[in-house]
């Protein structure tokens, strides 16, 4: 393959790479944020396009198989660059991101945006690694960027130590893995495990550190504790990127690498199974039942709303774990329609937080008091997306959520639906707790919140989504299933 | 165009009229009154259209919109009507249009208030028309958003608590229901959300499989499915031990929505376990129906006692209060219909679902009646009035009027199904029917009782110059009464209208 079918491929973060290096020299010239922010969404638009010139490519692998090209890999960086660039436009006027220092937000975000992309690409252990250090190490300093604020320090120093230990976690196990199979790449791992006996207690060993390092991308427990914390302290943009962007990364590079080395498909299409020896999908069932379980229950007694939202947050995870336990096409692609929902969703009342945030430098529930009184437009899509969490319809997240327990019916593991059931009208009580003090409440006093025409029709287009996907969402449901083929499988 | 998509337009058209009001300017409040009085008025004219071209010799689906809504699903958008639901549908479209006129007096949030009733009656007509699982299920939901904040935003003063309250109950309903409705589609073969095509025999087959280690046969596996359905609807009927939220709900809700609730959501849980339940799980229903019986009976007595209660307890012990005697009662009336249900009879199940229709009309005006009084005076206290039959003469008729026919007095509509649901249990349950006739012996107390303490004996001087009842509050009220009197004297036009379709019903429990 020559250089240049490997720079076609990688085009899109080549884009976002140069965007990065344009966009904050010319910052440091200018020092205009219209300009660096119209640059990068300029940048970022142009990625999103490429990425859609590349859909007509064959999937296959490039850079000497370090990376691999399919249609699962541009799903989930559409998803990325759509987060990045609503997460950019609504901290332009957040109060938390000092104005001089907005270029080097910028920087830090399409940083791991980039780191993103590759990561949920990488078909080498080698390329996991690095990617998932470069979108960890800038969100540390993300996480920090409020650095005259006690919380965000805290959020950062608490963020590096958590992340060192699971990358450190998660070196080991791939180590170790290239030390029982002699491969980096997934591929050539699989076959290896295949082909020969390998004591079950390394493998164990192997994938417990493996999970280590992803589960606390995507927040799962027991590896979840860093992430109300770090949620809390980030800027609030941030924090919607955060709970967003690498946890649905998270699962995209879990599906691409359990599926690809821990399991076989079986001769139903469709269909995989653990490794003989290697039950880890029983294992992630309980760990699924436990993170929703105590993500909703912690949520239950939260008084401010980001800390609400960041436990929220660990509950979805846990609902799109149930996905990846069935091990079918059901399941994955459930969990890519949830992921696509889960944006618009989380992004959305967490852009709602943040608007609030900026008018009254605090992010209590009680702030929500009476807001449907005197700001209905924002009242009425903080509704949308928080009845769109809870799971009813006809709001997109139902229809997530029946995909899900739809795979698990399909499976016929009646006790983890039982548990997801039991979390769904748990999690009713604290997001309907919002809508109570919005519409149900009075308003103290007499007030008007101004939020810029840009921040609201991109709220009104968030919630519209929301309305689509729960009323009419058989194309994107068509796209997702033709999203769920990895290059190996073609 | 207008025949053929009649069930569409009438579902549609309060939703219309839903973005018309919310975009009218909330100024004026006139404006917006008669525009939700015309987008009720209309659904009520094509009810009217669908009543007049019904008919009623056929037993199957009527007035058929069917079309492809999620291929990928084999979810159809599929709407219809047979006798089972026209008596509802026609009851909700009345019931709505009247809660229209009596809301006419609120002020605060005018708009939103009414854009939240016009999406529930849509909601409401969704669930009567629909036959496909996953329609009725987002219809099903639809109705619950407006309902919370129609209880939470305009209720009384425990209105925060009534409104989560109802919410967490229903919620906890349907996503049981959710499950079934999965498990239905899983095990279809083909798969299908039809409920026509569910309710085909040889459609649904269950496998033995192991839930937290306990295995459980194909048999045992739908029982399951019956029940965790049986309490989804349950909770909205509602049965006893699931029945706390509604007099909390009932009291709190404005005048016109306790109308709705009692009127029309009450049915729904019935009418799901009639159209849903009975012919898809018929041997499960039948297994069940020895259970159905007693929980209607407890219904019966342990609602009226409640009702009771409310007029012997002192306001501090939770009594003395008309509207949750009301509600109690409403408890007590549902029972006849889960009774009436359980027996798989000609007459009870006729009586069954006659009785919703009249449990819809009485209730209402019931509900209207105490909304009058509490409009004049700020309080619902049983023995706080006294006397008031000279002031008031035409109230007084009224009141005396929904509490004999809520009490069964011959003549009037109830009692024609009640009677139908006791001669149906009769030859099935005798012992048991014996019991549940206490139930209107405890009715008549109650109401009775009420009454006298209301009417007679002393006047309140309080009250001397109270006013009688208002025209606008009359145009409520009179059509609801002369329904009650024609039905109780001429039942036979409700009655036709359902019952070649429950015949059919029943015919799938002859076999068994």
């Amino acid at each position: 393959m020559n250089i240049l079918m490997n720079l076609t491929l990688y085009s899109p973060e080549l884009i976002l790479i140069l965007t990065l290096g344009f966009s904050f020299t010319i910052h440091l010239i200018l020092k205009n944020r219209v300009i660096t922010l119209s640059l990068v969404v300029f940048g970022l638009l142009a990625a999103a396009l490429d990425i859609l010139v590349l859909y007509a490519y064959p999937g296959q692998l490039y850079f000497s198989s370090q990376l691999s090209h399919d249609v699962f890999g541009l799903f989930f960086k559409l998803l990325f660059l759509i987060s990045c660039l609503l997460t950019l436009i609504f901290s332009y006027d957040s109060h938390e991101i000092h104005p001089d220092r907005f270029g080097e937000f910028t920087l830090l975000l399409l940083a791991v945006t980039i780191g993103l992309s590759t990561l949920v690409a990488a078909s080498h252990l080698l390329t996991l690694y690095l990617s998932l250090e470069l979108v960890s190490i800038t969100s540390y300093v993300l996480a920090g960027y409020r650095r005259e604020h006690l919380l965000s320090n805290e959020a950062a120093f608490k963020y590096l130590l958590y992340g060192a230990f699971a990358s450190g976690t998660l070196l080991y196990g791939l180590s170790l893995l290239y030390g029982t199979t002699g491969n980096l790449s997934f591929y050539s791992i699989h076959a290896s495990l295949n082909s020969a006996y390998i004591d079950p207690f390394n493998l164990y060993a192997i994938l417990f550190m493996i999970f280590v390092g992803f589960a606390f991308k995507m927040s799962a427990v027991p590896f979840h504790m860093w992430a109300p914390d770090v949620y809390q302290g980030s800027p609030t943009p941030v924090a919607a990127f955060f709970t967003v962007a690498p946890k649905i990364a998270g699962f995209a590079i879990f599906i691409r690498f359990f599926y690809l080395i821990f399991s076989n498909e079986t001769v139903v299409p469709g269909q995989w199974e653990p490794l003989p020896y290697l039950n880890w999908a029983s294992v992630l069932a309980l760990l699924s039942a436990a993170t929703m379980t105590l993500g909703n229950l912690s949520a239950l007694f939260q008084k401010n709303a980001k800390r609400m939202l960041a436990y929220s947050s660990i509950a979805h995870a846990g609902y799109m774990m149930m996905g990846l336990v069935v091990l079918n096409q059901t399941g994955l692609s459930a969990i890519l329609f949830y992921a696509l929902v889960y944006v618009c969703m989380n992004l959305g009342a967490f852009f709602v937080v943040s608007v609030l945030s900026n008018h009254f430098q605090s992010e209590e529930i009680s702030l929500f008091k009476g807001l449907g009184w005197h700001s209905p437009f924002l009242a009425l899509c903080m509704t949308f997306f928080l009845f769109s969490l809870t799971g009813l319809p006809p709001l997109g997240g139902f229809i997530g959520k029946v995909y899900l327990f739809w795979a698990l019916v399909s499976k016929e593991l009646y006790w983890l639906l039982w548990v997801g059931i039991l979390n769904t009208v748990i999690s009713l009580y604290y997001y309907a707790y919002i809508v109570k003090e919005m519409f149900l409440e009075r308003p103290s006093s007499k007030m008007s919140l101004q939020v810029p025409y840009v921040q609201q029709a991109i709220l009104g287009m968030l919630a519209f989504a929301l309305i689509v996907f729960g009323l009419y969402w058989e194309p994107f449901y068509i796209w997702i299933q033709s999203s769920l083929t990895f290059t190996i499988f073609q | 165009m207008l025949y053929e998509h009649l069930l569409s337009f009438m579902i549609f058209t309060p939703v219309v009229g839903m973005l018309i009001v919310a975009l009218l300017p909330s100024s004026q409040k006139n404006w917006v009154r008669w525009s939700s009085l015309l987008f009720t008025f209309l659904p009520l004219c094509l009810s009217g259209i669908l009543f007049l071209n019904f008919d009623q010799a056929l037993a199957d689906m009527q007035f058929v919109e069917k079309t492809s809504w999620i291929p990928t699903f084999n979810i159809h958008y599929a709407v219809g009507v047979d006798g089972l639901s026209i008596t509802l549908i026609l009851l909700t479209t009345l019931l709505s249009f009247l809660c229209v006129i009596a809301s006419w007096g609120i002020e605060a949030g005018l708009k939103g208030y009414f854009s939240m009733f016009l999406l529930l009656e849509a909601g409401m007509l969704g669930i009567f028309c629909a036959f496909d699982f996953f329609l009725f299920y987002i219809f099903w939901e639809l109705m619950l958003l407006p309902m919370y904040f129609l209880i939470g935003i305009w209720g009384g003063p425990r209105k925060e608590y009534a409104a989560i309250k109802f919410f967490l109950y229903t919620l906890f309903g349907s996503v049981l229901m959710l499950v079934v409705m999965l498990a239905f589609y899983f095990y279809s073969d083909p798969h299908t959300f039809d409920l026509i095509e569910l309710s085909k025999a040889g459609i649904l087959k269950f496998n033995a499989l192991d839930i937290f280690g306990i295995s459980l046969s194909a048999e045992q596996f739908a029982k399951l499915l019956f029940i965790f359905l049986f309490i989804g609807f349950a909770i909205k009927v509602p049965i006893f031990p699931f029945h706390t939220w509604l007099p909390l709900a009932h009291v709190e809700a404005p005048t016109p929505i306790s109308v709705i609730l009692a009127g029309i959501l009450l049915k729904m849980g019935a009418y799901g376990l009639l159209r849903i339940s009975y012919p898809i799980l018929p041997h499960e229903t039948y297994w069940f129906s020895d259970a159905l019986a007693v929980l209607g009976l407890v219904n019966i007595i342990y609602g009226a006692l409640c009702a009771m209660a409310q007029i012997t307890l002192p306001e501090a012990k939770g009594g003395n209060d008309l509207k949750k005697l009301i509600a109690y009662s409403s408890i007590s009336h549902m029972g006849y219909v889960l009774l009436g249900m359980s027996v798989f009879t000609v007459e009870g199940i006729h009586g069954a679902v006659f009785q919703m229709f009249n449990h819809g009309t009485t209730t209402a005006m019931l509900f209207l009646l105490v909304g009058v009084i509490y409009d004049r005076v700020h309080h619902r206290k049983i023995d706080g009035f006294g006397g008031l039959g000279n002031v008031v003469p035409i109230y007084t008729a009224f009141v005396s009027l929904a509490f004999f026919a809520s009490l069964g007095l011959p003549g009037l509509s109830s009692f024609i199904s009640e009677i139908l649901v006791f001669l149906g249990s009769f030859k099935v349950y005798p012992s048991l029917t014996i019991v549940a006739t206490l139930g209107i012996i405890l009715n008549a107390a109650f109401f009775l009782w009420a009454l006298q303490k209301i009417f007679l004996g002393p006047l309140n001087p309080t009250y001397k110059s109270l006013k009688d009842i208002s025209a606008r509050e009359l145009l409520t009220l009179a059509p609801l009464a002369i329904l009650v009197i024609v039905l109780g004297v001429y039942p036979m036009p409700a009655l036709d209208l359902m019952k070649s379709s429950l015949d059919h019903l029943l015919t799938l429990f002859q076999a068994l």
